[in-house]
């Protein structure tokens, strides 16, 4: 199709930037950008429910989480090796966004906030409880031999980069793929007027379920990349905290966007990594960036920019 | 101690988180009320409210009643006029949109919290009490010589905890007659009741609006004035009694006030004496899971009636 031709364009030139820029940037921002590009991953999970379907989830952490956790605690105490462990986390991600989401999507409105908020919240303190196994608050190290894949050690800068370019290559590209087919202009239509989409005959409930399940699961594979990538598992990944950061990114690079939670993790990542080095307080940056999105730009960067010039933005 | 007076002690501590909780929740339940605004921040206006305490009670010099009696005026006040406030410059200006309102307010409690970081630092400070004289309570037992009184070591309670309960039933027994008897309380429930119509009969409902956001905060702020003589002040305070508010709102039935008050005594009570007898952590995850299963199998509170 013709009309696909310029966001295809953009989605390959990010992804070549993004490959090139391994070349380009110091050894610092190397490992920055590895970061970036799975935490973009969980944005870009956290974009599918919020986004595009207008669901807004305050325990989305429970998913990263889960990933995190399935895979670290399936090598560590299980011994598993890599694939295994990473198809676990992300299994285990899956079923609870299930589980969680047959409960949930019974409620509307706040309500949904509250809840996925308060199932989030019960899912920390279980990590807490069960301290034996998860080493709580402290967290644990997956070790350096358990992080080689086909032979491959994943720890050193330049496969790290790679894993992580991969990885968020393929979720890119699946959720701009997802995001055009028919199952995505459905899950558009339920954030336009949930009403109508019911009225046309689409299974409503059914619809917002499978979105949070793959929701869940993109969010489990960032967790599980997190851990294999970065070699820790800590409960502070699962804190209110890391369910607030996928709104930040999304709201501040454009909810319903494909190219707008990478800029948001982009941007936020650099503006907390610049503040923390005047503050310790640099969590502030992250208030005032919600406050000043929902007064001014609510649409995000790369919403403003689609209203604004860039009509055919994807 | 035998079961019965620890039981009773459990009791007393209970008591006191639920006068602190049904303040906390007050605020919270009239904000969502009458501006339909879930109101995330509010456990920051919480932490403020302790932090000015002990502000005000460190300025004051003198006895530590004058500078407690000064800091349970100041700081109430000084959070409704911040709340009040951030109403204006904030939440007006979004029009009062849920989903807008929830991210803005998210935004409000990081900015408050660091704030407080950068300006207070991350101590813990305690504010002196202004009575704490401990007293010894007595237990009854039927024995061997019929029925008698004793005085079983380590069962007492301070004087303070006991002020803070009476305090809590005093300023919520001022808010009931506010509320029914007065023209305030009669411009607010119009408000609450339709925001449009009270309009057009001339209530100023923007201003009832940003009084009844500072209102909220400052019962809150009121309810950490109380606590901080008890437990200290400190930036991170905010959290638990945010959790426990909602929870209490939710439990009460959103809006409902009455459904408030009992939830909050049912809530802080057994908090009281769960902890005291279980795991903490384990009495957080039940609560916490029960509460979000309440409101997905009966999402109007045991309380409140079906969403109009």
């Amino acid at each position: 199709m013709m009309t696909s031709a310029k966001p295809n364009a953009l989605h390959l030139g990010i992804l070549v930037v993004l490959a090139a820029l391994f070349f380009v940037l110091p050894a610092y921002h190397v490992g920055a950008f590895s970061r970036i590009m799975v935490l973009a991953i969980y944005a870009i999970g956290f974009n599918l429910l919020f986004g595009y379907t207008g669901l807004l989830s305050l325990g989305h952490a429970m998913f990263f989480a889960a990933g995190m956790y399935g895979f670290g605690l399936s090598t560590n105490l299980g011994g598993l090796p890599v694939v295994p462990a990473f198809a676990i986390g992300v299994i285990a991600a899956g079923l609870l966004a299930f589980a969680a989401g047959y409960l949930a999507l019974r409620t509307v409105g706040v309500a949904f906030m509250i809840v996925t908020l308060m199932f989030a919240q019960t899912f920390y303190l279980v990590i807490l409880y069960f301290g034996e196994y998860t080493r709580g608050d402290e967290g644990f190290i997956v070790q350096q031999a358990q992080r080689s894949l086909f032979g491959v050690d994943l720890t050193s800068e330049t496969a790290r980069y790679f894993t992580a370019f991969v990885l968020f290559a393929i979720c890119f590209l699946v959720m701009a793929r997802l995001v055009q087919s028919p199952f995505g202009k459905r899950l558009v239509a339920i954030r336009e007027n949930e009403e109508r989409a019911r009225m046309l005959g689409y299974d409503v409930g059914r619809l917002k379920l499978m979105a949070l399940v793959v929701s869940g699961l993109i969010s489990g594979v960032a967790g599980a990349a997190y851990a294999l990538l970065f070699g820790y598992v800590g409960a502070s990944f699962a804190a209110v905290h890391y369910s607030i950061f996928p709104l930040l990114w999304v709201l501040l690079g454009g909810a319903g966007t494909t190219i707008g939670p990478l800029i948001g993790v982009i941007f936020m990542f650099y503006l907390i990594d610049v503040s923390s080095g005047f503050t310790n307080a640099y969590m502030l940056v992250a208030g005032l960036a919600l406050v000043l999105l929902t007064l001014f730009a609510p649409q995000g960067l790369a919403g403003t920019l689609r209203k604004r010039a860039l009509r055919w933005l994807p | 101690m035998d079961f019965g007076p620890h039981l009773m002690l459990a009791s007393i501590e209970g008591a006191v988180i639920s006068a602190i909780l049904v303040l906390t929740a007050m605020g919270l339940s009239i904000v969502f009320g009458v501006m339909r605004v879930v109101n995330v921040a509010h456990g920051e206006f919480f932490m403020l409210g302790a932090v000015f305490a002990w502000a005000v009670t460190t300025t004051v010099s003198g006895h530590p009643a004058l500078g407690f009696v000064a800091a349970l005026v100041i700081a109430p006040v000084l959070v409704g006029c911040i709340a009040a406030g951030v109403d204006r410059v904030i939440l007006k200006r979004i029009g009062y949109d849920v989903d807008r309102t929830i991210v803005a307010t998210i935004g409000i409690l990081y900015i408050v919290q660091q704030s407080t970081l950068m300006l207070y630092g991350p101590e813990a400070r305690p504010v002196v009490p202004p009575f704490n004289a401990r007293l010894a309570l007595p237990w009854f037992e039927f024995g061997d010589n019929g029925f008698q009184m004793f005085w079983p070591w380590g069962l007492s309670v301070t004087t303070y905890k006991l002020f803070v309960i009476v305090a809590a039933i005093a300023v919520l027994g001022a808010l009931w007659l506010v509320l029914t008897r007065t023209k305030i309380g009669l411009i607010m429930r119009a408000t609450q009741q339709d925001r449009d119509m009270a309009q057009a009969f001339g209530v100023p409902v923007a201003r009832v609006y940003s009084w009844v956001f500072g209102l909220g905060a400052g019962l809150a702020a009121l309810g950490a004035t109380l606590v901080v003589p008890i437990q200290q002040a400190h930036y991170l305070m905010g959290g638990d009694p945010l959790l426990l508010a909602f929870i209490v709102v939710i439990i009460g039935g959103l809006g409902s006030l009455p459904g408030t008050v009992i939830a909050a005594v049912l809530i802080g009570m057994s908090d009281g004496i769960i902890s005291v007898f279980f795991s903490p952590t384990l009495a957080k995850i039940i609560a916490t899971f029960l509460v979000a299963m309440v409101l997905v199998f009966r999402p109007q509170g045991l309380m409140g009636r079906a969403a109009a």
